[in-house]
């Protein structure tokens, strides 16, 4: 009996006494670094979408550190931490990283969107910016009403609307539209949720017939939601997945033998991941991209030179693939931000509230782009205070069994219909919150 | 007539689906009569059993092995590991367990599932990959009686052929072989069979070899479908319906309580889902099983409880 | 020597049944309320170790009590009425969207009847509670199965509860205020007026709900209502015979403990995550409170602490040892080692002690009674 509790009592203060050792040991103190967190979902059902994007931030940071020695002299110092997609897990990696380095995390991208709900209440009061590329709340491209938040480069709105305009151009005008009948088969969460907003806006603007159909999280199981759509006959079905439901809902229209070239995904339906379970059945499938193909540009030389070649880097198996490129994205944009802060506060580690300032003050030209080697990546892009949102545009690409091929120009997202809801929708946060939006011209 | 062959081509899939998720039911059953264990790891063995054999054979493809030379070897492969599983969880877990009540015991497996989910995906990686042992699209059938016929998935036809030759297999196992009938005997009383000689712990290693092997099956089938991944732990959450429906004991009861499930929860998201908003089939199952309990609390084929003070 | 309770004489027969009969163990129990109600918050305040940044209170101690809270329900169903549950998470889903609803007003438009309910938004601790008793009312209705299946069946039948409640919140728009996301914010938390918004005020608050409903869970198991659960715990036939009416114990265990899980979800949901959508709430969490009531210790309000510490804590810890140890390994390493070690010590525990650290904990005290003697 004693030999027993005393087995377990060892066992129960082993790891109780990790503690003592977590608490104690406090950041290491660098007076010239500037911390970045990386909030990643490297297990879980969601991994195979969160590796590649997760190596991709990654390597971006480490690329800044050994090519340039840091952004102006400051050393990036960059720390994972695990999620699994889980809302309670990322808010405890937020609270364990936000307080890193000598002035704490310079931005948080989560990669999802509960996580990105529940931090955007936390933000505000910790003053930490939230970067969320292409993902998140559609509403908080108000920056007046969400000053932490920067949903750059696009929303689920912008994704609905360029998406509707794909299917208008594929029939021959926006007249078409009329009488049709397109289909949304999501993930039934908010990131799911979220574009159905812009898509009934758009239904009553153009005149189809929109039908949402949930699919319940993991998304394994379709066959009904699939052998509805056999009878229902849509003319286009969009689909908004994450991770396994992708690839299922492919296989599952090869089955039911919906033609794939009528199903358009969303940015986040349109990777590697997504196709390759599925084989030759997602041949023809379409999907939007946030602007950036797969495939190699002038930065993933860098990256080759600087990183892979000297055995330093993550993503050596996930190089040039759709998410890793935005993973790429992502960073660069959190460090050009960084960059911008620096010319008003000088060439140290700066504050979450001043990384802000550099997002609001963000503007990558055409020529600038160039010289980072996103050229071809991303087209100029410019945040304010009142548009933490930045671009419209948007196109499509189509695996064609092999490789995601780009078919479509850019299409720019109509903000004449998703302006007022951005505007209503931000206006009903600031008024549950009780939050007075800022005055932009007053912000320097 | 739409309506018709609608019905039928839902409840066609819905059966078939079903048989696919008794695949899953069936090492819950296995592990349950022999043991009284409620094995919450069999979603994770399914996955671990997937992970070996998809990982080996992309392996010795990507080294020259002939495909059907590969696919035998990867089985193989995959079966080591689940009988390496098995005589560890048997003797490092549920071997020191004996004799304590169900609950513990259940959560011990949800411990299992922990190390299985973890150590699996360190060895083989987290990462998507996609498996093809059988054809995924579909034939049509009586195209002129229904417009556009009734579309039945061969996949999920292999499933069912699959599912029952392994219940056939299973009942000569039972019935027909030496340790079948010791299986047997222990399951009514394992002290008993101690005592006129069953080996018990080797019994219950085999027991759960033979779950293992179950879900390498499962895994084939469900690797085909999805792919082999993470998600195909949530396998065990669609199982436990069928389970309770057929009853926890029941071997056929678990075909039986798929046939259930999968047509019902298929209908209901079909005809039921559009009025009230999509999305029901995941709790649909379970208020089914709910609703069978009620009626008779041990299942369809389960054996009735009796209650002696 | 110093936990020895001889010469403590009891005269009357309230003080022989009194919460804490021992002095030593009373004595302890001030001490610790006044450490956590006013030691930690002055420790956070002045940023003193372990306190120094508010990760602690934050991410660890908040969540810490609630679970502990909701550990405290579900060990009342499970661990003192023996009724297996594994929907907890539903009932917590429960408790945090009427507390929303309440928080927030409510509208039930009667068009039939040609007019409207309509409810003001309630106070803070009002709403909180109301979501309580809403979770209790819905937990009295998967009850009543209880009285018909048993054990292992009606653990998964209440998985029944856990998945329709996980769909309802998704695809009723009613309950999230029409969202466009499904994903809702909490009202802003104050009492009084006075707004509560530091990581301290948030601890403080969090710390007196566990503690009534702590002090009210125990004396409640140990009252006739008690008593008669763990009757029906340990056989239910023979309670029955004895003249308890398993309906009344049953269905007044299901309410006690999904009010307390559904308080604890309206603050998990309030206080701890701010925002949050139904994957909150899904299976994981039922069978991490499954746990923690396991390892904790069946019918033990201190093994609901315990069990809560561990399961919460182990995970967090084993996370960040690596990486504060400076050893170089990648996330997803030490995520899937973090798996297989709690997988481990979970068996391991289940192994050398079956009924929890409730039990650890009186081994220990009997062994102190004697301590520094053999006899």
């Amino acid at each position: 009996m004693l030999r027993k509790t005393l087995a377990v009592a060892t066992a129960v203060s082993a790891v109780f006494s990790g503690a003592g050792i977590l608490m104690s040991a406090g950041p290491a103190m660098a007076q010239n670094e500037q911390f970045i967190p990386g909030l990643v979902y490297r297990t879980g059902p969601y991994a195979p979408n969160g590796i590649p994007f997760a190596d991709g931030v990654s390597d971006y940071v480490s690329l800044i550190n050994e090519r340039d020695g840091g952004i102006n002299g400051v050393k990036l110092i960059f720390e994972e931490c695990e999620t699994g997609y889980a809302t309670d897990k990322g808010v405890e990696c937020y609270e364990r990283l936000k307080g890193n380095g000598p002035t704490g995390a310079a931005y948080f991208s989560p990669l999802s969107t509960g996580i990105t709900f529940a931090l955007t209440e936390k933000v505000p009061g910790d003053k930490i910016p939230l970067l969320t590329l292409g993902y998140g709340r559609s509403e908080s491209r108000n920056g007046a009403v969400f000053p932490w938040n920067f949903i750059a480069v696009g929303s689920y709105w912008t994704a609905a609307d360029v998406a509707i305009q794909h299917v208008a151009k594929e029939l021959g005008g926006f007249d078409k539209l009329k009488g049709k009948k397109i289909s949304l088969v999501y993930h039934d969460s908010p990131y799911g949720k979220e574009p159905i907003a812009a898509l009934e806006a758009r239904a009553k603007l153009n005149g189809f017939t929109f039908k949402a159909i949930p699919v319940t999280h993991p998304g394994v199981e379709q066959k009904s939601q699939w052998l509805g759509i056999r009878q229902d006959r849509p003319d286009y079905v969009l689909l908004w997945g994450w991770g396994v439901m992708n690839s299922t809902a492919i296989k599952e229209a090869a089955a039911v033998a919906y033609p794939r070239d009528k199903i358009i995904g969303v940015w986040w339906s349109g990777a590697e991941p997504d196709v390759i379970p599925a084989g030759d059945q997602a041949t023809g499938y379409k999907a939007l991209l946030l602007q950036h193909p797969a495939g190699e540009f002038g930065v993933h030389a860098d990256v080759k030179k600087s990183l892979f070649d000297k055995g330093k880097g993550v993503g050596k198996a996930t190089v040039a693939t759709v998410l890793y490129n935005r993973g790429l994205i992502n960073s660069m944009l959190g460090v050009e931000a960084i960059r911008t802060a620096q010319k008003k506060y000088g060439n140290k580690p700066l504050t979450g509230e001043q990384v802000r300032w550099g997002f609001e003050n963000l503007d990558l030209s055409e020529a600038r782009l160039k010289e980072l080697g996103f050229e071809g990546m991303l087209k100029p892009i410019k945040l304010t205070c009142t548009d933490h949102q930045g671009a419209d545009l948007a196109r499509v690409h189509q695996w064609d069994g092999k490789a995601w091929k780009v078919i479509s120009d850019f299409y720019t997202a109509d903000r004449s219909v998703l302006d007022p809801m951005v505007a209503e929708h931000s206006a009903k946060y600031a008024a549950e919150k009780k939050i007075t939006p800022r005055d932009c011209s007053k912000e320097g | 007539m739409v309506v018709f062959g609608q019905f039928l081509e839902v409840l066609i899939g819905g059966l078939l689906a079903g048989v696919l998720y008794s695949l899953v039911a069936l090492g819950f059953v296995l592990i349950f009569k022999a043991s009284g264990v409620f094995n919450f790891a069999q979603g994770a063995m399914v996955l671990v059993a997937g992970l070996a054999l998809v990982r080996s054979l992309d392996f010795m493809v990507a080294r020259g092995v002939p495909t059907w030379a590969a696919i035998v070897l990867g089985l193989l492969f995959a079966a080591t590991v689940m009988a390496i599983t098995a005589a560890l969880v048997q003797r490092l877990v549920l071997g020191p367990l004996v004799n304590q009540d169900g609950l513990s015991l259940f959560m011990a497996t949800i411990g299992i599932t922990f190390i299985l989910e973890g150590a699996g995906q360190m060895i083989f990686g987290s990462d998507v990959y996609p498996l093809s042992l059988f054809p995924t699209d579909a034939w049509f059938m009586f195209e002129n009686a229904f417009p556009g016929g009734i579309l039945v998935n061969k996949l999920d036809v292999w499933g069912g052929l699959i599912a029952g030759a392994l219940v056939a297999g299973l009942a000569v196992f039972f019935q027909r072989t030496k340790t079948g009938r010791a299986l047997r005997a222990v399951a009514d009383d394992h002290a008993a069979a101690e005592s006129v000689g069953i080996p018990i712990t080797w019994i219950w290693f085999v027991v759960w070899l033979v779950a293992g092997l179950v879900a390498l099956v499962a895994a084939t089938v469900w690797g085909t479908k999805l792919g082999v991944q993470f998600s195909i732990t949530f396998l065990a959450l669609k199982a436990l319906p069928v389970l309770i429906i057929g009853g926890f004991t029941s071997v056929p009861g678990a075909i039986v309580g798929g046939l259930i499930v999968g047509a019902g929860e298929k209908l209901a998201e079909a005809f039921l889902g559009q009025h009230i908003g999509g999305g029901i089939e995941y709790w649909f199952a379970y208020v089914l099983a709910l609703a069978v309990l009620l009626v008779r609390p041990q299942g369809l084929f389960g054996e009735r409880l009796i209650e002696r003070i | 020597m110093l936990y020895r309770e001889a010469g403590q004489f009891k005269t009357t027969y309230s003080a022989d049944m009194a919460i804490f009969p021992i002095r030593q163990d009373r004595i302890a129990l001030y001490a610790l309320l006044v450490f956590v109600f006013i030691g930690v918050p002055l420790l956070a305040r002045f940023q003193i170790w372990p306190l120094g940044s508010d990760y602690m209170l934050r991410a660890i101690l908040i969540p810490f009590l609630i679970l502990s809270l909701a550990a405290i329900g579900v060990n009342i169903l499970i661990g003192y009425c023996g009724q297996i549950s594994l929907g907890s998470g539903a009932f917590m889903a429960i408790g945090a969207y009427s507390a929303y609803k309440f928080g927030t007003g409510i509208h039930i438009p009667l068009a039939w009847f040609g007019t409207e309910i309509s409810i003001a938004p309630l106070p803070l601790i009002v709403s909180i509670l109301l979501g309580g008793l809403m979770s209790a009312v819905v937990g009295i209705l998967f009850g009543v199965p209880s009285l018909r299946i048993k054990g292992l069946y009606l653990a998964v039948a209440t998985l029944a509860a856990q998945f329709f409640f996980d769909w309802v919140f998704l695809r009723v728009q009613w309950f999230t205020n029409y969202a466009p996301s499904g994903s809702v914010n909490a009202p802003e938390l104050s009492i009084f007026g006075y707004l509560i918004n530091s990581p301290i005020e948030r601890y403080v608050l969090c710390l007196t709900f566990v503690t009534v409903f702590a002090l009210i869970a125990k004396n409640l198991v140990r009252g006739n209502i008690g008593r008669q659960w763990m009757a029906i715990r340990d056989m239910d036939i023979a309670a029955e015979l004895m003249g308890i009416r398993p309906l009344y114990a049953k269905l007044t265990a299901f309410a006690v403990s999904s009010f307390i899980v559904g308080v604890a979800g309206a603050l998990w949901a309030f206080v701890y995550l701010g925002s949050w959508e139904p994957l909150a709430f899904n299976i994981d969490r039922s069978l991490q409170l499954l746990f923690m009531v396991i390892i904790g210790g069946l019918g033990s309000i201190l093994g609901s602490f315990l069990g809560a510490a561990f399961i919460l804590i182990l995970p967090i810890m084993l996370d960040q040892i690596p990486h504060a140890l400076g050893i170089p390994v990648g996330v997803e390493t030490v995520s899937h080692l973090v798996f297989v070690v709690t997988g481990s010590l979970i068996c391991y525990l289940l192994i050398v002690e079956p009924h929890g650290f409730a039990r650890l904990w009186s081994i220990t005290k009997e062994r102190l009674r004697l301590w520094p003697y053999p006899y």
